[in-house]
């Protein structure tokens, strides 16, 4: 329990000789490269990366070459199903559902992006900080994280929603507070392994400082893991958001996610299965492309997974 | 052994104290009060209730009277429900919540279970490939949205089963296998590799070449050790469950403690909140202690670490 996370030391260049790297290391390529080259192979995580891709690039660019607004409201037209001028729809109001997922993309991927890079940061300074350190500070710092693991953080997320309003900011926060730990475990693990090895010695013999050692000689060296676990983390993330909107807590309107849409979907079901179906679809759409992603980034750079 | 298991329950003393002190202040901090209606109540009956419920004492003598009163048992009474106590509310509805549970562990285990055997057995046939699918499927797509769109097929389209309400024997199908869902493709995908790891070992080959039959083989000296991942997933499993069920009590409309819960942290029924809160969390931390116990006695190597 005590240690989650005890890999034996893997040098920064990742090279473990097993017999099908061995031409690539003759050839010399860099560990990123080698990551990359491992990655195309992968059909999985290349449709994963590009269908993210493609949806990014949606919901950001595409709202500019639509005639009609998320707002803009048609009452006598009400909702009518997929047709040539409304291509998935409109809701009751008369809304273009297409329109609709388009923004509620924007905020659903912001919304997993921020939250994750507020878990990335407090977990990568919290575990670097603990591994680095060593000794009662680690172990203090750790036994807060086994403690947090155990508490039942949905049941938190949910009562912190409800009870001081609903803003966007205070979304973040209780997202990102939640999904920092799995981060800080991994990076402690790391900075452990790495702290033996002799360049770091090396760099300390130079009479480096220690944010110079941790910033510019470790981390650069457990970025693969990182990368992993960021990608991991935003379908997390993304589902947290959507969660909460599902039960109302989340993004509040006129603002709409894939959460809120599809929670409304779910109410007016009976008469209009596109309200349903299709930001149902859209949002496991994005969930399985970052989920292969992640799984294919995690084989590229070889990390093993921690399960806790 | 007893040693680990004594150490490890003494652990989740603070744990608990600790969930308890936020709640109580996270909820205290908390705009808004019980007693606060659409009609403004006057001031003098304001007072007499909060005399009444003990709300005028300074918070942390509250604090210090709740906790006395927990170590006996005692919740309190409710605030918005009068002349109810959290204990019985409890009691009525915790049953629901806890019967939904019971059927999705069913229909987990039942459909995750010999989906990872079967994709183990036969691996890297397109029996396995459909087995991982589904897998994937599980995890990739959320409660709230298998559960509104199964009801849309099966309930509004096909006519098999109500889309809410908890009446009949039928009703439970639906939740059950939405709640349930998730937990078998994490069940099939542990199974799956805990078989992959054991069917590889030296006493499974001894088997076989003693002329064990094929089902022997798996099922009476690979599936011991397979399920070892499984046993320490289900107590995590089992919380997530029951802390699952707020959204599928939200979209099935069932009487349950999560749906209750919610509407008591809206109209700030504090020690209704509280009582919920402690009960969750008191189960969810007794179940993970549970499972590394059982995790330690299932596999003696990690007692020594």
């Amino acid at each position: 329990m005590s240690a989650p996370f005890s890999e034996p030391p893997r040098p920064a260049d990742n090279r473990t000789l097993t017999a099908a790297r061995t031409s690539e290391l003759d050839a010399g390529y860099s560990p990123g490269a080698d990551a990359w080259r491992r990655l195309r192979k992968n059909k999985l995580a290349v449709f994963g990366g590009v269908t993210l891709l493609v949806l990014a690039l949606l919901c950001v660019v595409g709202p500019l070459f639509l005639s009609t607004s998320y707002q803009d409201q048609d009452l006598e037209l009400g909702a009518v199903g997929p047709c040539a001028e409304h291509w998935l729809g409109t809701d009751t109001l008369g809304r273009d559902l297409f329109a609709r997922m388009l923004y509620g993309g924007r905020i659903s991927l912001g919304v997993g992006l921020s939250a994750t890079l507020v878990a990335l940061t407090i977990g990568v300074l919290y575990g670097a900080i603990a591994g680095y350190v060593g000794g009662k500070t680690d172990a203090v710092m750790m036994r807060f994280v086994d403690i947090l693991y155990a508490l039942p953080f949905t049941i938190f997320v949910i009562l912190l929603m409800v009870i001081f309003g609903r803003n966007i900011i205070l979304l973040f926060v209780a997202i990102g507070a939640v999904e920092w730990l799995t981060m800080a475990r991994i990076v402690r693990g790391q900075v452990m392994a790495l702290k033996k090895l002799e360049f770091i010695e090396a760099a300390r013999a130079l009479g480096y400082g220690n944010r110079r050692i941790i910033f510019r000689h470790m981390l650069p060296n457990i970025v693969g893991p990182i990368i992993v676990y960021t990608t991991l983390t935003i379908p997390a993330v993304m589902l947290l958001e959507a969660f909460l909107s599902f039960l109302g807590l989340g993004v509040q309107p006129p603002m709409s996610s894939w959460g809120t849409l599809i929670k409304d979907g779910a109410e007016k079901m009976e008469e209009y299965w596109w309200l349903l179906v299709f930001p149902c679809s859209v949002f496991s759409l994005t969930l399985f492309s970052l989920n292969f992603l992640g799984d294919g980034l995690r084989d590229a750079f070889d990390v093993r997974s921690a399960k806790d | 052994m007893l040693r680990f298991a004594l150490r490890r329950f003494l652990q989740t003393i603070p744990v608990m104290l600790c969930i308890i002190t936020v709640t109580f202040f996270m909820v205290r901090f908390a705009p808004g009060g019980p007693f606060t209606t659409e009609k403004a109540l006057s001031p003098e009956v304001l007072r007499n209730l909060e005399a009444h419920y003990g709300l005028d004492r300074p918070l942390w003598e509250q604090y210090v009277n709740y906790l006395g009163k927990l170590v006996r048992g005692d919740l309190g009474p409710s605030l918005k429900y009068t002349n109810r106590t959290v204990t019985e509310i409890i009691a009525e509805k915790l049953p629901v919540s806890l019967e939904l549970g019971a059927w999705a562990l069913l229909v987990a285990l039942l459909l995750g279970l010999p989906l990872g055997i079967v994709a183990a057995v036969k691996r890297n046939t397109w029996l396995d490939y459909l087995c991982s699918s589904v897998g994937m499927v599980g995890i990739c797509v959320p409660t709230f949205v298998l559960g509104p769109l199964l009801a849309l097929l099966l309930g509004i389209h096909l006519q098999w089963f109500n889309v809410s309400g908890w009446y009949e024997p039928g009703d439970r199908v639906l939740p059950a296998v939405t709640l349930g869902f998730v937990y078998a493709a994490y069940l099939m995908r542990l199974t799956r590799g805990g078989m992959l790891e054991i069917l590889h070992q030296d006493f499974i080959r001894t088997a076989r070449a003693k002329g064990a039959s094929e089902t022997r083989v798996i099922f009476k000296h690979a599936l011991r050790g397979g399920l070892l991942p499984v046993v320490s997933f289900l107590g995590p499993a089992i919380a997530g469950i029951l802390t699952g069920s707020f959204v599928i009590e939200t979209i099935f409309q069932i009487p349950g403690l999560g749906r209750e819960f919610v509407n008591s942290a809206f109209n700030r029924d504090y020690t209704l909140v509280l009582g919920t809160v402690i009960l969750y969390a008191a189960l969810i931390v007794l179940l993970n202690l549970v499972a590394d116990i059982a995790q330690v006695w299932l596999n003696p190597k990690l007692k020594f670490e």
